[in-house]
């Protein structure tokens, strides 16, 4: 290659940026889905199901995202699993996304106030009910605004992956820039893409934000 | 689970509630110190008494809110404290009403009504409507059917929310406190609900402030005083108490 910036250097950044949201999308429903549990999980009945739950949460939480990348493609490689970079990647972002929305989810759980948990016993709701006609649709309403807002740090911790040979955007202007040697245009047309991405998620998280004030019920 | 039992068929005259000498604490602040009383089928239980005196945990022993630490209570023929007590048939029973009314607030007023009987029940969706329309008639909401809690006033909502807990057909009503959050201006429409279904023979216990309230509804009236009963008996001790605290807590009005 070499020579000046043209218009396949920008379809390949396109390809790697479709990639960063298709690993976003992976990490947003394989996350949520394990966080959904994984917030059950900390609110759960029992003390063992809690116990683990929490461990989980701060192991990950106190480890490096990218050590997780690290470990789930070298590490696993080294003891004989061939694993491909987007399985690594996948896996590495649900694992980690997985700690973090199950903790927020936890929060939203528990900011449904204690006297709807009560109103529901003394109609004889059980347990489970009582999370699924009850907590749970309040506690969704309380989740949407800061579940899109961690959607941009999701978008902008794929860019981890390319350290594991994940093509996406940022290892697209990686490989672009080894054969250009134009950082400083080339980052920054990253940069912009990234912000592009995000901008409208931080956006749309306050706008939830304020409507979710806005239409809060008037409890005593 | 055991297979359900249902509970002896209790002699006609038997109480739907009755405390035996109740105990309760929380840690090492004693807050039920041997109650005993008990409420027969029709009659209204009025529990008054100063904030602390242990009223409000007594009512909520009996729907099993709270665990207690030493004696009986039974209600509608089932040991309340029996640790092996089937809570989910209890609460079948025992309808109770909240100080903050405590609807879902994500669901209509029907829909607020009817989860219950078609959940717990069920009541086939159909007739669960009906019911709805029933209950909320008899609180005078009828046409409140599709409003969300937040459109209601405070009233209103105490009152869709008895209406939520008749819904069940409960064999006794609880009432904790439930005009006290409410502005002075819409108490009445709430008390009258009650008085309504006292005067149909629901058997009711109410924790209460209201001494006027009380003294018009009450079969009997259950002085609470530093985790004891106090003094107890018919609505005429509110106006010739027996004992110095009771006149004292009268003539204060609280």
């Amino acid at each position: 290659m070499g020579g000046a910036l043209n218009i396949n250097h920008l379809l390949f950044l396109g390809h790697g940026a479709l990639w960063t949201i298709g690993l976003s999308a992976i990490a947003l429903i394989g996350g949520g889905s394990f966080g959904f549990l994984i917030a059950l999980g900390r609110v759960s009945p029992s003390r063992a199901v809690r116990l683990l739950a929490a461990t989980y949460v701060q192991l990950i939480q106190g480890t490096p995202l990218l050590v997780i990348m690290f470990l789930s493609f070298f590490g696993l490689a080294a003891l004989g699993f061939n694993i491909s970079p987007l399985l690594a990647a996948g896996a590495s972002m649900t694992i980690f996304v997985a700690a973090y929305l199950g903790e927020i989810w936890r929060g939203c759980i528990e900011a449904v106030p204690k006297q709807q948990w009560e109103a529901a016993e003394g109609l004889a709701l059980s347990r489970s009910q009582r999370m699924v006609k009850v907590i749970l649709p309040q506690a969704i309403r309380l989740a949407t605004p800061p579940t899109v807002g961690f959607m941009v740090q999701i978008v902008k911790n794929t860019s981890l992956a390319s350290v594991v040979g994940f093509v996406e955007l940022t290892r697209s202007g990686q490989i672009i820039n080894n054969s250009l040697f134009e950082p400083f245009i080339i980052y920054s047309i990253i940069a912009v893409v990234y912000f592009s991405l995000c901008y409208p998620l931080s956006r749309l998280s306050r706008r939830l934000e304020r409507s979710a004030l806005q239409k809060k019920p008037a409890l005593a | 689970m055991n297979a359900h039992v249902n509970p002896p068929a209790a002699p006609p005259n038997a109480p739907v509630v009755a405390l035996r000498n109740v105990h309760k604490s929380f840690g090492s602040l004693k807050v039920l110190d041997g109650v005993s009383f008990s409420v027969g089928r029709g009659e209204v239980t009025v529990l008054i008494g100063r904030s602390g005196s242990g009223k409000s945990t007594a009512l909520r022993c009996i729907d099993r809110f709270e665990t207690i630490d030493g004696g009986e209570i039974e209600v509608c023929g089932r040991r309340v404290d029996d640790a092996g007590l089937d809570v989910r048939a209890l609460r079948q029973d025992v309808g109770i009403v909240f100080q903050s009314y405590n609807l879902f607030p994500h669901l209509t007023i029907e829909e607020n009504i009817t989860l219950a009987p078609h959940a717990v029940k069920k009541v086939p969706k159909a007739e669960a409507r009906a019911l709805a329309a029933k209950v909320l008639a008899q609180v005078g909401l009828e046409e409140k059917l599709h409003a969300y809690p937040e459109q209601l006033s405070g009233g209103q909502q105490q009152r869709a929310a008895i209406a939520r807990s008749l819904a069940m057909q409960p064999k006794v009503m609880l009432f904790d406190e439930v005009t006290s959050a409410l502005d002075p201006e819409l108490t009445g429409e709430v008390l009258k609900v009650i008085e309504a279904l006292a005067a149909d023979g629901m058997t009711m216990v109410l924790v209460t402030h209201e001494m006027s309230f009380a003294r018009g509804i009450a079969d009997q009236v259950v002085f609470m005083h530093k985790g004891k009963v106090h003094e107890a008996g018919p609505a005429g001790i509110l106006s010739s108490p027996s004992t110095p605290e009771l006149a004292q807590f009268v003539g204060t009005g609280f």
